[in-house]
């Protein structure tokens, strides 16, 4: 596939960790966050860390939409789902998340209408073909898919197709990002930056990153190659002393983003005062809702969303497992109480989450750690 | 699980904790009780049936453990083979049955007839048998067309023909309308162990080659596109086929220690079964899989891995690694196994674990999935 | 967090406003390309897709570059140092 095999090769792979090794300072160990989740599916799923020299750390950062929407926020779409006459649409993603009395899955087989689409436009499509109905779009994720949904809701305005709503979970990054910059005890060395949210909002926004912390931030693809090099160029500004922004994913990011995008985002949602972060709390100004001008496709203004709170368990330490502070076997129900099963924290919640994957690849590392203490 | 629920449990496990320290061996401790918790008995925690457990993955594991098998523990069931093999009157026998629920009833590449013969036939196959007679049941919705029960009649009495065997028995039940999906089709069918020989895990040794007789995901793909709930469209049919003759192919020309039909979760889940069963790894070559490049597309799209995606006309063998090269040529000679290929190898450690060599040269384990692969956009 | 796959733009459809054929080696769907702005796409271009929507063009000189940038890096190093790191990881 182009644009995709050429950034699998093993070849350049090993000769830029061979770069990697030689860019690392004897005895300086160097903790990088991958601020998305589609980064550490990356990471696992083509196996990356085995280039990655033990001095190097990935730290999993916030950047899964579906494991950081709060437990009461999936109620209230359960709730609206419930009512009826209601379908209730959503990507594949919310289908397994647990809030406090179950997933879309279960709600689905205790009779709910839940529909799984690909795009918000196939959500449109059912509102179009079900007028009796109220079509309901479950809508999560960051910056690269809220102008999908706001630009569905315009063309639902313009068709005047008056039982097209939103439940919008739409959050921003660099609140998240900050939010894990001002807590005491992370230790980051860097970010790898979200390359695909940065198609919409552009490289600049991150620069407080840079010249606030200290910190340095690449901008990354989701090919394996692109990751590798990402941690390659981190490493090169720590070993030449720089703090910077910088691009990697040039064929894809335009420095300044994508204007239309913004504009777009800003003409149908505004900013939430705050929104809760399952494992992170609530954050100020970190999420999106409807403006008032289109209150007419805004699910929370339709129904009575019951707006559940349900807090994340106290023992649950998902907040240090994203900040970096704890290893996911480090938590104190890692393992017993909390997997993948019966996810109680965000990292257990998707395969991507940093419990998840530990839990499900630590047997490897247990391997590992036996081969090592009997050679 | 209620809130409530989940608050107890955490209260529990933290009584249960050792005192935290961050003692290196403290994360093999964690990783020990991780595994100790996986081979606990299974226990179902729905309260009601979900898609999941229909999957073929975790939970459709656990729904058969836990409920099936509890109810009908006997040493034939518990190897939960595709078939059971049966000595009948001094002759060794396999039975085995399934039932097909397919929307929607017609795909590019076949209908549901076909996958209900191929399927009982391809179960038979695997277990080293040859297939001689299946029964039918439909289970027919008010309303439903005859029509279209005509033509899945015609394509099973086809595929039948193609396998050499006969249908010789059924039934038929109607349910009212909008309390089935068309047609639904039960088969199940007998087999004959005419080959002196035992196929199973306890054969597995290291060493041996893992072979896929054919590209993956084609059955899963062409389903998911012709729902049409995805509005994407791709030149891909089903691989549905009843592979009994290549089967046999194969068990002319090598020693085979072990087949399973990769359906439901994919070449994944079979090769995991494997791994568990057999107590040993096994290690995939991811380059060597073979898979048409529209299905990968698929997949990159929707974000499947397809490893998991279900095909109905593709076996995975264990073979004797010294002759895993003559077996493969003996399958690409023969129609159904053009694209044949050896993908990996079974070693002795780490025990129970499927581990793939990535193209991108890295290695990751490949699990078991809880439910259906969804395709995700994050 | 955001899944977002190339696809070369095959045909804008006609009469449909903002919507166009993305091919995906082979699969195909009609995706939005309102959020392109003014640069609008033509057929061959290719766009990075994500849930149905063509999310930006991408740039075929700065993958190029991107890609020979990584066959640069640590093209000095010999054959010998590439067996070794292979060795590192297996």
């Amino acid at each position: 596939m182009r644009f995709i095999d050429e950034y699998r090769d093993a070849g350049k792979a090993r000769r830029l960790a061979a770069q990697i090794r030689e860019l690392c300072e004897p005895g300086r160990q160097y903790t990088f966050m991958e601020v998305c989740g589609g980064h550490t599916h990356t990471i696992y799923k083509h196996g990356l860390e085995d280039y990655l020299p033990e001095a190097v750390t990935l730290v999993h950062g916030p950047g899964c939409p579906v494991c950081v929407i709060p437990m009461g926020r999936v109620d209230d779409a359960i709730a609206i789902a419930r009512q009826p006459g209601v379908i209730m649409t959503s990507f594949g993603d919310m289908m397994r998340v647990p809030g406090g009395q179950g997933s879309f899955l279960d709600a689905k087989a205790a009779g709910a209408d839940i529909r799984m689409v690909y795009s918000p436009l196939d959500a449109l499509k059912i509102a179009r073909t079900n007028p009796d109905r109220t079509v309901v779009f479950m809508a999560i994720g960051f910056e690269t898919t809220a102008p999908s949904t706001a630009m569905t809701v315009l063309r639902a305005a313009a068709e005047g197709l008056a039982n097209f709503f939103v439940f919008c979970n739409h959050v921003t990054i660099i609140p998240a990002i900050k939010a894990i910059l001002d807590s005491p005890d992370q230790r980051l060395d860097g970010f790898i930056g979200p390359g695909h949210v940065s198609t919409v909002i552009g490289c600049r926004p991150y620069e407080f990153i840079a010249s606030g912390y200290g910190k340095p931030l690449v901008c990354a693809g989701f090919e394996p190659l692109d990751v590798l090099q990402s941690v390659h160029m981190l490493l090169r500004q720590l070993a030449e002393g720089r703090a910077e922004v910088e691009n990697q994913y040039t064929r894809v990011v335009p420095w300044e983003g994508n204007r239309k995008a913004l504009e777009v985002i800003s003409q149908v949602m505004e900013v939430r005062p705050y929104f809760e972060w399952r494992g992170l709390g609530f954050i100020s100004q970190s999420a999106l809702r409807m403006r008032e001008a289109y209150a007419a496709h805004d699910a929370e203004r339709l129904f009575e969303v019951p707006g559940v709170r349900v807090a994340d368990p106290k023992a649950c330490q998902c907040g240090e497992v994203l900040k970096g502070v704890l290893k996911p076997w480090e938590c104190k129900v890692f393992g017993t109480a909390c997997t993948p099963e019966t996810p109680i924290g965000t990292c257990m919640v998707s395969s991507e989450g940093a419990c998840a994957a530990y839990y499900n690849f630590g047997r490897f590392t247990r391997q590992r750690i036996k081969e090592t203490s009997t050679t | 699980m209620t809130a409530e629920h989940t608050a107890e449990w955490v209260e529990r496990a933290i009584a249960q904790a050792e005192p935290g320290s961050a003692h290196p061996s403290r994360e093999l401790q964690v990783l020990e009780r991780i595994e100790r918790a996986r081979r606990r008995k299974p226990k179902v925690r729905e309260e009601l049936i979900t898609l999941a457990h229909g999957a073929g993955g975790k939970a459709t594991r656990t729904l058969v453990e836990a409920v099936f098998l509890e109810a009908f523990r006997n040493p034939v069931l518990e190897s939960l083979d595709d078939g059971a093999a049966l000595d009948v009157n001094g002759s060794r026998m396999v039975f085995t049955t399934d039932s097909f629920v397919v929307s929607p009833l017609f795909f590019p590449g076949g209908d549901i007839g076909d996958l209900a013969v191929n399927g009982t036939v391809n179960d038979l196959a695997v277990c080293g048998a040859r297939p001689l007679y299946l029964s039918a049941a439909f289970i027919l919705e008010e309303g439903f067309p005859v029509a279209d029960l005509r033509r899945i009649t015609d394509s099973m009495a086809a595929a039948a023909a193609r396998a050499g065997v006969h249908v010789v028995t059924g039934d038929t039940k109607v349910v009212q309308r909008g309390k089935g999906d068309g047609c639904y089709v039960t088969t199940a069918g007998v087999g004959v162990l005419d080959r002196k020989i035992t196929l199973g895990p306890s054969t597995v040794r290291p060493g041996d080659a893992v072979i896929v007789s054919g590209p993956i995901g084609e059955h899963g793909i062409t389903i998911m596109i012709a729902r049409g709930e995805l509005d994407i469209a791709a030149d891909v049919t089903s691989d549905t086929a009843s592979i009994h003759d290549l089967v046999a192919t194969l068990l002319d020309t090598a020693p085979v220690r072990m087949l399973r039909d990769a359906t439901r979760g994919g070449v994944a889940t079979v090769l995991n079964e494997i791994a568990e069963a057999a107590q040993l790894a096994i290690m995939v070559d991811e380059p060597a899989i073979p898979i048409r490049p529209v299905v990968n597309g698929a997949c990159e799209l929707l974000g499947l891995d397809p490893l998991y995606v279900a095909c109905e006309g593709r076996f995975v063998a264990v073979v004797d690694g010294a002759h895993a090269e003559a077996a493969v040529d003996a399958l690409r000679r023969h129609p159904l196994g053009e694209a044949a290929a050896i993908v990996g190898t079974v070693e002795a450690d780490p025990a129970g674990l499927v581990l793939l060599k990535t193209v991108f040269g890295g290695t990751r384990i490949v699990d078991v999935l809880v439910g259906d692969p969804l395709p995700r956009i994050c | 967090m955001c899944l977002g796959i190339p696809g070369e733009i095959i045909e804008l459809l006609p009469g449909q406003t903002d919507l166009a054929t993305v091919d995906v080696v082979g699969v195909r769907r009609a995706i939005h390309i309102g959020l392109l702005g003014e640069e609008g796409v033509r057929p061959g271009d290719w766009v990075l897709v994500h849930v149905g929507f063509a999310m930006s063009k991408i740039d075929e000189a700065e993958a190029a570059a991107t890609l020979a940038l990584l066959t640069g890096l640590g093209a000095a190093y010999t054959d010998e140092l590439d067996a070794l790191a292979e060795s590192d990881i297996t």
